[in-house]
């Protein structure tokens, strides 16, 4: 053949991530697979589908609870994972503070960066080699200059001047005992690929990724959700004396902790008004959204280095 | 930003130091097609104003770690994205300084193009030819060269004329010039002339604008007929399944490095030499009747054959050598030099080898292009390099085939990646 037709850009990604979970899996003795429940990692999900199936997956997912997290995200996360007939690792923040590992300054701290502790924890226990992990290089600036195939010490640690090479398609997923891979398939997805792909695999998210009507207050700026219950039946984010609850319709660009993940103003209910919104937005998906990232400059680049994925 | 889906994707580098406004060129190339979004100008804009600058400084977008910051260099390889909705693109922005050729070659070894950044009151410089050098080493198909600052020399014909006729001169004497497609291209980063727009300062060179000429360019590696190359990621056999259909399922998990297969294609599984037909092609739960360059696929073959990681499917009338002797130009990328008494790691596609060092031939000094005797690599070092090894290799020449003519070299003490080879 002498005229090539290209693969189309989501054609190119996606062949891309199946090679880099394939690697994974051929490289590694004993991977898990990061899975919150989120869009990234349901993106994953489908990648990891196209990668091994018919065959099972040869990891398990895995989620590092903070016990903050949306009920509506934790039910689709347990719902996703039998559906697929995967097994599903659940290991909690909670479960940290209770052994005194994780120990939090104020009790309302948000619980994102101790996830950390809980990860190393569940590494540890499970002896796992390699994490795969959902982050995009688009998302921040400490991220753009990660590895696809990321090495972390045995402390979790990553030294941005301790980094492999990595050439070609060649990565190099060998370590030591003790020591591990964080790998990131969709490492070269924008948020726009992202909910493209979502959009063309006809993936099924959890429902607060959609325009819904939200008790919020504004704090500090932002948009702040109050009074959401919990799966253990607890509600946080108790509105402040002073502060006034408006409902609004709102819709979440990023789900996390419910402590410190803002929802953004919207009326997109279904996949294609979301991407409609993501090409007409000005404000990029942490900024709007990730309320811990803006303490300072380098906080992500910071909690990369304690252990973060 | 549209909504549209991009019709393909492609890999560039740009190559310069700051100097040559390279920041600037990229911090252009996102702000003008719209992929920074207000909070992020707002910071820059807000950083801008700290160091005491009039203007935004777009090169600010590419600003890099703390930890660089720091220490006032950039350590590593940055990749940007941004898309026009007829074409995603990732940039690799590399360093440019000479101890970085590591970078250099790490970022060139993933793209097609390359833009070469001339300072246009400076000209072809050593840096320059350094660059071009390592984007034609590492086979980069299309070169841009991009005579930036233009407005500095009042945008001066001439002064453009005179480079390009310098540059072609040099890339003629490295065989650059015969080997890849070169373009030249007048502009201002910090303006904004012929990137995006054209504006009205250079009205004499009618050629495309940087945008254009991105859009237009080829999103293959290569236009020539390649052999099919199918290096073996993963054995599927999902044995414990309770689906019976699928007892003697066996499928071979990988990516199409190179060329194209169809179903009923004849095949050949390399080391071993056991042939076959194919007969399914499968993406997820798609059949697919045949499959092309940088699909990864699940083939299945009419017989039993047994294949395992790092065997290689070819085509049987196109089949490559499994050699156990490779020679290879060799970039050195670790803090610790080569040690020639010591046995390494090569890593091919998906296949493993220990590798001991025959003999250096010699070394190039990326600044004058000149070969020298040497017992030793060091850290950006580049060097001809042969390798004895312990398995058995299917490879083509990096010329022919950068899939299959490419390798790592890894320490097995530390497990670092330590060398990147082009085998000759």
């Amino acid at each position: 053949m002498s005229t090539k037709q290209p693969l189309s850009h989501l054609d190119w990604l996606e062949a891309e991530a199946i090679h880099i979970l394939r690697e994974v899996a051929g490289q590694c003795a004993n991977p898990v697979l990061l899975f919150s429940g989120g869009k990234d990692s349901l993106c994953i999900l489908r990648l990891a589908e196209k990668a091994f199936r018919p065959g099972r997956f040869p990891f398990p997912l895995m989620h590092i609870d903070t016990g903050h997290n949306y009920q509506e995200v934790i039910n689709f996360r347990d719902q996703r994972a039998a559906e697929l007939g995967e097994r599903l690792i659940v290991r909690s923040v909670e479960d940290s503070m209770k052994r005194g590992t994780v120990v939090l300054k104020t009790p309302d701290e948000p619980r994102n960066k101790h996830q950390s502790v809980t990860l190393l924890e569940a590494i540890e226990e499970f002896g796992f080699d390699c994490c795969i992990g959902g982050a995009r290089r688009d998302e921040e600036k400490a991220r753009a200059k990660e590895r696809i195939m990321s090495f972390r010490d045995e402390f979790g640690q990553w030294d941005p001047k301790n980094q492999r090479p990595e050439l070609w398609n060649l990565y190099n997923a060998r370590v030591h005992k003790g020591e591990n891979i964080r790998a990131f398939p969709i490492s070269n997805w924008t948020e726009m690929d992202v909910w493209q792909y979502i959009e063309r695999e006809k993936l099924e998210l959890p429902s607060i990724y959609f325009a819904h009507q939200r008790d919020i207050v504004m704090r500090n700026g932002a948009i702040f959700p109050v009074n959401v219950p919990l799966t253990s039946g607890e509600v946080i984010n108790q509105p402040k004396a002073g502060e006034e609850v408006i409902n609004m319709q709102v819709r979440f660009r990023t789900v996390g902790d419910v402590t410190c993940t803002a929802p953004v103003l919207s009326d997109a209910d279904d996949v294609s008004k979301i991407v409609v919104e993501t090409a007409t937005t000005t404000i990029t998906e942490r900024g709007a959204t990730r309320l811990d990232d803006q303490t300072s400059e380098a906080s992500m680049e910071q909690r990369k280095k304690e252990g973060y994925f | 930003m549209t909504t549209q889906h991009n019709d393909s994707l492609l890999r560039f580098m740009t190559c310069g130091s700051v100097d040559d406004g390279k920041s600037t060129l990229i911090g252009r190339l996102l702000y003008d097609t719209k992929t920074i979004l207000a909070d992020t100008l707002n910071n820059i804009a807000r950083t801008s104003q700290k160091r005491g600058m009039e203007a935004v400084d777009l090169s600010l977008l590419t600003d890099g770690l703390q930890a660089e910051r720091e220490q006032g260099i950039t350590i590593d390889v940055a990749y940007r994205y941004f898309s026009t909705g007829t074409r995603k693109y990732i940039i690799a922005d590399a360093p440019g300084h000479e101890q970085y050729t590591r970078n250099m070659v790490t970022a060139a070894s993933t793209a097609n193009l390359a833009i070469i950044l001339i300072d246009a009151r400076k000209g072809v410089l050593t840096q320059t030819r350094r660059h071009s050098y390592l984007a034609h080493l590492v086979g980069i198909p299309h070169i841009v060269v991009a005579v930036n600052k233009m407005d500095l020399v009042n945008y001066d014909q001439a002064t453009y004329e005179k480079i390009k006729a310098d540059y072609i001169t040099f890339a003629s004497e490295i065989g650059l010039a015969q080997a890849r497609d070169i373009k030249f291209i007048p502009m201002s980063a910090l303006n904004g002339d012929m990137l995006v727009d054209r504006l009205d300062n250079m009205n004499w060179y009618q050629g495309e604008t940087l945008l254009e000429l991105l859009e237009a360019a080829p999103a293959a590696h290569s236009d020539q007929a390649e052999k099919f190359r199918f290096p073996v990621q993963f054995v599927c056999r999902p044995h414990d399944s309770a689906n019976p259909e699928l007892h003697d399922f066996r499928g071979f998990m990988g990516r199409v490095e190179s060329g194209s297969i169809a179903v009923g294609d004849s095949v050949t599984v390399l080391p071993n030499g056991y042939q076959s037909k194919v007969k399914a092609i499968q993406l997820g739960n798609e059949q697919l009747q045949s499959a092309q360059t940088e699909q990864s696929i699940t083939l299945l073959l009419e017989d039993e054959i047994d294949t395992s990681r790092g065997d290689m499917i070819v085509k049987t009338s196109e089949a490559p050598e499994a050699v156990k002797q490779i020679e290879a130009h060799v970039c050195w990328l670790s803090e610790t030099p080569l040690s020639p008494a010591r046995t390494y790691i090569v890593r091919h596609t998906t296949r493993e080898s220990k590798a001991k060092i025959g003999s250096i031939q010699y070394k190039v000094d990326v600044n004058t292009l000149e070969q020298q005797a040497t017992s030793d690599l060091k850290m950006n070092d580049i060097a001809r390099v042969s390798f004895k090894l312990a398995q058995p290799l299917m490879v083509d020449s990096y010329d022919k085939n950068r899939a299959t003519g490419a390798f790592i070299v890894i320490d097995e003490s530390s497990n670092n990646t330590v060398g990147a080879g082009m085998i000759v």
